[in-house]
C-alpha cells in the first residue's frame, strides 16, 4: 500500500452555492468565479449538472475555494449562496452556514445585511440598460462590490480585479461580447456600492 | 510557462489521453461522458497531435472501432455512459478474452442519482461480470493520472481496463496544470493470430484460463494499490472509500477531527481487489466501513461478514448517490465519535422540472401528435424529447431505440385482444441510428401499423449538439459522408415517408392523420419526418423572428399554459391573462395554433 500526505486545508477556505435555472447562466458564473479562484492561485472544485436538468430545469453549483478533496458542499456549510431565482432561495437556504451570506436576484425583496442577505433586481437592471443576457455578470458584480463592502475584502477569496480578468479571458475572442459582459458586471458594482 | 488552467473532468480525461499517446478516440454521447470526446478533438487540434477522433452511431461500433486500434498496436480509447456500456457490452466481454495490443481504456461513466439516465447500473459491476481490471476516479486530477496508469495496466497485461468515472468527477472542476505530451511513432501493425484474434471456442477456454491467470497477477499491481491516507492513525475500525466517496471521506474525517484515529483506505482499482490489501485489512482490524457507489463491488470481494459494514450489512443505502451528508452521519455512527443525530432528510421544495425549450419544434410536434391521435398510446425514446411527457404525449421510455420495438410489443398485444388503436412513436434521428433502425426492420416484416415520427433536429441535442450520421460533419468539424434518414426508412420497405415541417402547424397535423390512415389500411409502419432545427443549436441562429402576443380576447382560461406549456407563456395575475415574455419567446409560430379562442397572434415580422 502506498502512503501520500493528505492535502492540508490552505489559510483561505470558501465554499459558494451557485444556484438558478437551465439558460441562466450558473454554470457560467461558477466557472468565472472559479477562474478567479486560479488566477489568485487557489486551488478550486466546482460541482456542475448537465444534461436533463439544463432544459429549463433548476441548476445548482458547487463552488470550494481552497484545500477541499470532495466537489460538493454539505448542508449547513456553505459560506454564501448565490440565487440567480429566487424560487430557489427556499429549496437551496438549507446549505447555508449560521453565518451565512445571501446574494439574490429580487424584484421584491430588500437587502437586510443585519441578516445575511443581499437583494438586487438584476434581470430589471440588466434589462433597463439594454444588457438583457448579463443578468447573471450584474449579479456577479453586485455580490462582489456588496460583500466586499459589508464583509471585508478580506472575507471573500477573490476581488474585483480577478474577476474581471477571469471575464476578459473568457471572452478573448469576442470583443462585442466582452464589453457587454463588462459594462453588466460594472452595473452590478456599481448597484452594490449604491 | 504552462498555467493552471480550470478544466472539466471530462476535459482532464481528454488531456490525459492526448498526453498519453491516445491515437483513436471514439464515443456515442451520453451524460455525463459527452465532453470526453469533444474536448479531444479541441485538445488533439491545439496540441496537434496526430489522432482519429470519431462520434460513432451507437457505443458498440465505437468500441469495435477502438478495440480494433489497440489490436493494430495503437494506443485506443472509447467514452461512453453506463447504459452506453450496455449496447457496447457484447465486445466487452469477448476483448477482455482476446486481450490488446496497444494500450486499451473504456470510459465508462457512471451516473449515480440518477442525475440523467434510466438507472444507476455501475459499470464496476459490468467489470467484474467481464473481468475487466476497473479504475475509479475521485476528482478530475485523479481522473487524468488514471488514464496513464490505465495505459501501463492495459499494456503490462495486454488486457483492456476500464475506467470509471461518475457525475461528480465528469461534471466537477478543478484546476489542472497541462504536461507534456507523449509523441509516439507506433504504427498499425496488426499481427495476425487466428488462434486469439479469431478464437474459436477451444481456444477460448485457454483464454480464458489465461484471463483468470492474469487477474490474479493484477490483482497485486502496485501502481494501482489502494492508498493508505493516514498510517498514523491507530483505531480499530478501518475505513475503505473508492471515488468520490473517498473524496468527500477524506474531507470528513478530517473536519470531524477523526484524522488521526480512524484508519483510512483509499480504493483506486475496485476491481480486481488487491488481494494482499483485503487480507491485510481484515486481519488488522475488528470492523471496516466501505463507502462506494453505486453498487457494494468491493464490499463483496472482502468476504468477512463479521467483520465488513456497507450495503449488505444496511450500513450504506443501496440506492442513491452517497451525498457527503450521509457519508457524514455514516462515519459518526461507525466510529461513534459523537452521539448520531437523526439524519435530516428534508430535500425541501421540489426544483423546477426541466421543460422542452421555448420554440422548441418537439413541442410543435407532441401537440400535433396528440391533435392528429387523442386517444393514441405514445411510446418514446430517450434524448431531449423525452421531455414530450410534459405534454402527455410521451407514455413510455425504456431504452435507446425502443420507441420503435415497443409500439410493435403494443401493437401485436392489442391485435391479439381484437382492440383498435392508434400507436404513434417519437424518437430522436440519433437515436433511431443507434438502435430504432433494426426495429424497424422489423417492424415492416412484421406488418406492424403504427406511426414513427422521427424528430429530426439535425443534432445530438440533449448532449450538447453533437452530430448525427446525416449532419455530414465530424467531431473536430472536419466534412464526413452524410446518410439520409429518408432514403434509410424507404430502403427498410416502408411503405409512407414523408417530411413535414412541426412549426407549419396544421399541414403537420393533416400529415401524421395521413400517415395514421395509411398504416391503418396498409397494415404496415408509416414514417414522419418532423424536420426542423434545434432551436439551441447554431445552425438556428441569426433566424430573423416574429414574436407571439396576447390579445384582450383571451380568457384566461390556462389551456396553453397547462397543454403546451411552453416557458414563454406565463399567467399575468393581474390582466388574468396569459402572458408572453419576450425574452424567451423564441418566435416559432405554434402557440397561435394552440388558443382555442384565437387570442395569441404574431406580431409582425422584425429581426431579433
Amino acid at each position: 500500500m502506498s502512503c501520500e500526505q493528505a492535502q492540508r486545508p490552505s489559510s483561505m477556505r470558501q465554499q459558494i452555492l451557485v444556484s438558478g435555472v437551465g439558460g441562466q447562466g450558473v454554470l457560467f458564473v461558477s466557472r468565472l468565479l472559479a477562474e478567479a479562484a486560479i488566477g489568485q492561485g487557489s486551488s478550486v472544485l466546482t460541482s456542475e449538472i448537465h444534461g436533463m436538468a439544463q432544459r429549463g430545469g433548476t441548476v445548482v453549483s458547487h463552488l470550494k475555494v481552497g484545500g477541499f478533496a470532495g466537489p460538493l458542499i454539505r448542508e449547513g456549510r456553505a459560506d454564501g449562496l448565490i440565487v440567480l431565482k429566487e424560487e430557489n432561495l427556499g429549496p437551496h437556504a438549507r446549505f447555508l452556514a449560521h453565518s451565512g451570506w445571501v446574494v439574490v436576484n429580487s424584484k421584491s425583496t430588500a437587502s437586510e445585511a443585519g441578516l445575511g442577505l443581499f437583494a438586487v433586481d438584476a434581470e430589471g437592471l440588466a434589462k433597463k440598460s439594454g444588457y438583457a443576457r448579463g443578468t447573471n455578470l450584474v449579479i456577479l458584480g453586485f455580490f462582489i462590490s456588496k460583500l466586499g463592502d459589508v464583509l471585508g475584502k478580506d472575507r471573500i477569496f477573490c476581488g474585483e480585479d480577478s474577476l474581471r480578468k477571469a471575464i476578459e479571458k473568457r471572452f478573448t475572442n469576442n470583443r462585442s461580447a466582452l464589453e457587454e459582459s463588462i459594462a453588466a458586471f460594472d452595473l452590478g458594482i456599481r448597484y452594490g456600492k449604491e | 510557462m504552462k498555467k493552471h488552467k480550470l478544466m472539466l473532468g471530462n476535459e482532464a480525461i481528454a488531456l490525459a489521453l492526448v498526453e498519453n499517446g491516445c491515437r483513436i478516440a471514439t464515443s456515442y454521447p451520453g451524460t455525463p461522458s459527452s465532453e470526453i470526446l469533444s474536448s479531444v478533438a479541441a485538445i488533439r487540434r491545439d496540441l496537434d497531435a496526430k489522432m482519429h477522433v470519431q462520434w460513432a452511431i451507437n457505443e458498440k461500433v465505437a468500441f469495435e472501432i477502438a478495440y480494433t486500434g489497440s489490436m493494430s498496436g495503437l494506443r485506443s480509447a472509447v467514452s461512453m455512459k453506463q447504459v452506453g456500456l450496455n449496447v457496447a457490452s457484447d465486445p466487452l466481454m469477448s476483448a477482455v478474452y482476446t486481450g490488446v495490443k496497444g494500450g486499451f481504456l473504456v470510459i465508462s461513466a457512471d451516473d449515480p442519482g440518477p442525475h440523467s439516465s434510466q438507472t444507476e447500473q455501475d459499470s464496476r459491476f459490468l467489470g467484474m461480470v467481464a473481468k475487466v481490471p476497473v479504475l475509479a476516479p475521485d476528482s478530475p486530477a485523479h481522473a487524468r493520472e488514471l488514464v496513464a496508469k490505465g495505459f501501463q495496466l492495459s499494456e503490462a497485461f495486454e488486457i483492456p481496463v476500464m475506467l470509471c468515472p461518475t457525475t461528480r468527477v465528469c461534471h466537477a472542476c478543478q484546476d489542472i496544470l497541462p504536461g507534456e505530451v507523449f509523441r509516439t511513432d507506433a504504427e498499425a501493425d496488426f499481427q495476425k493470430n487466428p488462434s486469439r484474434w479469431a478464437a474459436t471456442p477451444v481456444f477460448r477456454n485457454i483464454l480464458h484460463k489465461e484471463l483468470c491467470e492474469k487477474l490474479s497477477r493484477i490483482a497485486e499491481f502496485l501502481p494501482t494499490t489502494p492508498i493508505w491516507w493516514n498510517p498514523e492513525a491507530s483505531g480499530s475500525r478501518a475505513v475503505v472509500a473508492s471515488g468520490v466517496a473517498a473524496a468527500h471521506t477524506r474531507e470528513i474525517l478530517e473536519e470531524l477531527g477523526l484524522w488521526e484515529k480512524v484508519p483510512f483506505y483509499q480504493v483506486v482499482q475496485p476491481y480486481p481487489l488487491h488481494a494482499s490489501f483485503v487480507s491485510s485489512v481484515l486481519d488488522w482490524y475488528e470492523e471496516v466501513l466501505v463507502l462506494e457507489e453505486p453498487a457494494p463491488v468491493i464490499e463483496m470481494q472482502m468476504l468477512d461478514r463479521r467483520k465488513v459494514r456497507g450495503k449488505a450489512s444496511g450500513a450504506v443505502p443501496e440506492a442513491g448517490e452517497l451525498l457527503p451528508e450521509t457519508i457524514e452521519s455514516i462515519l459518526l455512527e461507525f466510529t461513534e465519535a459523537a452521539p448520531v443525530m437523526p439524519v435530516k432528510r428534508d430535500p425541501g421544495p421540489p426544483g423546477r422540472r426541466p421543460t422542452l425549450c421555448a420554440g422548441c419544434p418537439h413541442r410543435a410536434s407532441f401537440y400535433a401528435i396528440r391533435k392528429a391521435a387523442p386517444n393514441g398510446i405514445y411510446p418514446s425514446d430517450i434524448g431531449c424529447y423525452t421531455l414530450g411527457l410534459n405534454l402527455g404525449a410521451v407514455d413510455t421510455v425504456l431504452c435507446m431505440g425502443a420507441a420503435v420495438g415497443q409500439a410493435a410489443g403494443f401493437r401485436q398485444a392489442y391485435r391479439l385482444s381484437g382492440k383498435e388503436v392508434d400507436i404513434v412513436s417519437t424518437i430522436g434521428d440519433s437515436t433511431f441510428f443507434h438502435a430504432g433502425l433494426p426495429g424497424l426492420i422489423d417492424a415492416v416484416v412484421q406488418g406492424v401499423e403504427f406511426v414513427l415520427v422521427i424528430l429530426d433536429n439535425s443534432v445530438t441535442a440533449m448532449t450538447g449538439f453533437q452530430p448525427t450520421p446525416a449532419t455530414g460533419k465530424g467531431a473536430g468539424g472536419e466534412t464526413t459522408g452524410v446518410v439520409d434518414i429518408e432514403g434509410l426508412v424507404r430502403a427498410c420497405g416502408v411503405g409512407f415517408c414523408k417530411v413535414g415541417t412541426p412549426s407549419g402547424f396544421e399541414a403537420f397535423v393533416a400529415l401524421v392523420k395521413e400517415a395514421l390512415a395509411f398504416s391503418r389500411s396498409n397494415g404496415g409502419p408509416a414514417v414522419v419526418i418532423a424536420k426542423e432545427p434545434c432551436v439551441m443549436s447554431r445552425q438556428n441562429k441569426g433566424r430573423v423572428l416574429s414574436k407571439a402576443a396576447v390579445t384582450k380576447f383571451c380568457s384566461g382560461c390556462r389551456h396553453c399554459i397547462e397543454q403546451f406549456g411552453c416557458p414563454a407563456i406565463l399567467f399575468d395575475k393581474e390582466s388574468g391573462r396569459a402572458l408572453i415574455d419576450e425574452a424567451f419567446c423564441a418566435g416559432c409560430g405554434v402557440c397561435p395554433h394552440v388558443c382555442r379562442l384565437g387570442a395569441i397572434v404574431m406580431e409582425e415580422e422584425k429581426s431579433r
